[in-house]
């Protein structure tokens, strides 16, 4: 069970209370993850990775293990400790302002 | 008896504000979509429980929400805003080419007949249309495809299509304006478009009288009467008597022809509004002194309503979207501020007074008079 962590903004959008927990057949990555989290809440479409490049937007980051994997291949395979849901991904708006 | 309710889109969410038709004493419902910005929410003519509403944030892009209840609930539908086609380039603020690039929805205009069709103006500029309530976008890309668009170039506020106007007397037709292209023309529905700024000047672009470059940054016009077009330039306060084939400006004794709204008397055609702003490099009020202009024979001729308005140490901004009247007779006249006020008057502008005083910065402020 893939622990998640969306900010504040988000999880309202979504109607989503504390974590999301979600199933990931096959390996574990930034993108299986992410489509995973899209296809159970529609409502989180385009505000995460960009419609048409897919790419994350560049005022959120990626988080776990107290690591920055905001940078790595959507395809890197997450750290052991997301994948056995002992550590959350987090999903973080970046320090902007406003 | 009639109500009133003001949709106000602001910096960190929307607001609903309502009353009845003496609009004395007022209802206020928000922050809805607290934190993320609110660039315009519209309600539709034929259902006017149904309302659109463009939610926005640096850190998470464009969300649209629609209610059927009025504002009541809200529920996010459709955000995928893909440009047809090669999206091509248009000027930088330095003049080199930039690709187009999707950043949010200024503006949101649903159909006069049908509830489930909405246009939304974007920002790069380009013109959408959804035909099932919002769910799917699909450009209408004969705008950007007209052929000017890499002459385009953004205002500071960025490079937005912000007005969209369709005739009532004719399906076919549709009115839009773009910061800073201009204002273009569509006679059948969407598929293609002219410029219509014959008679603009603009000294900030190396041909003053080009077709196309021109910072419109509102237009207006009275339902019954739609060929007598008002515009609000960046600089110029304008107005065409031949639906944007030509233009003449109406900016008369206007204590600055600056400014971003401009909008008409529900009941009084020739009855027009402005907020003069100081510059385009100071945006208040001259003198520090908010005063609405009215001009009640079409332009030229202004006067000052001050009544109820801050007349000392008032640097407020109007933006383009922010001022709208209700259908009543008396007209009432709303108009909202980045310093949070929401006034409202409703007597066609003779007296003023707050509906609320701290909001955020407001971006835009909608009306729908109810039965």
């Amino acid at each position: 069970m893939i622990r998640v962590y969306l900010p504040g903004h988000l999880r309202t959008l979504a109607n989503i209370n504390g974590e999301v927990e979600i199933e990931i057949q096959g390996p574990v990555t930034q993108r299986s993850v992410l489509d995973a989290l899209e296809l159970r809440y529609p409502a989180l479409q385009g505000t995460i990775r960009d419609h048409v490049s897919g790419k994350r937007r560049s005022f959120l980051r990626f988080f776990a293990c107290q690591e920055d994997l905001s940078h790595e291949s959507p395809d890197a395979p997450l750290p052991d400790a997301v994948v056995s849901g002992a550590e959350p991904f987090l999903v973080v708006g970046a320090i902007a302002g406003g | 008896m009639s109500k009133v309710r003001v949709l106000v889109g602001t910096r960190k969410g929307a607001f609903i504000l309502t009353s009845d038709g003496m609009r004395e004493s007022w209802n206020v419902s928000g922050p809805h979509f607290s934190g993320w910005e609110v660039y315009h929410l519209k309600g539709s003519p034929v259902d006017p429980n149904r309302l659109y509403a463009s939610q926005s944030s640096a850190w998470s892009g464009q969300v649209i929400q629609r209610s059927n209840d009025g504002g009541d609930t809200w529920a996010p539908v459709g955000n995928k805003f893909v440009y047809e086609g090669v999206a091509g380039t248009h000027q930088w603020y330095d003049g080199t080419p930039h690709p187009w690039e999707f950043k949010r929805v200024w503006h949101l205009e649903p159909s006069l007949t049908d509830p489930d069709t909405v246009y939304a103006g974007v920002e790069d500029a380009a013109f959408f249309k959804s035909t099932d309530g919002g769910q799917n976008w699909q450009e209408l890309p004969g705008l950007r495809g007209h052929g000017s668009g890499p002459r385009w170039q953004p205002g500071a506020g960025g490079m937005c299509l912000h007005t969209i106007m369709p005739d009532p007397t004719n399906p076919d037709r549709i009115f839009i304006a773009i910061s800073a292209a201009g204002a273009f023309r569509t006679d059948d529905s969407g598929q293609t478009w002219q410029p219509i700024n014959k008679g603009l000047y603009s000294q900030y672009i190396p041909e003053p009288t080009a077709d196309v470059g021109h910072c419109v940054h509102h237009m207006a016009f009275h339902k019954s009467r739609p060929n007598v077009l008002f515009m609000q330039k960046h600089w110029d306060v304008m107005r065409s008597d031949d639906a944007g084939d030509s233009w003449h400006e109406v900016s008369g004794n206007l204590p600055t022809d600056f400014g971003f709204v401009i909008d008409v008397n529900s009941n009084e055609p020739d009855t027009i509004y402005v907020v003069p702003i100081k510059s385009d490099a100071e945006h208040f009020p001259p003198e520090g002194k908010l005063r609405v202009y009215r001009s009640r024979t079409g332009g030229n001729e202004w006067e000052a309503l001050t009544n109820g308005l801050p007349q000392s140490n008032c640097y407020v901004n109007v933006f383009r979207d922010a001022m709208a009247v209700d259908s009543l007779d008396k007209c009432g006249v709303y108009f909202g501020t980045t310093g949070g006020q929401v006034y409202a008057s409703s007597d066609a502008g003779d007296n003023w007074a707050p509906i609320v005083r701290d909001l955020p910065a407001v971006l835009s402020v909608e009306v729908q008079t109810l039965e």
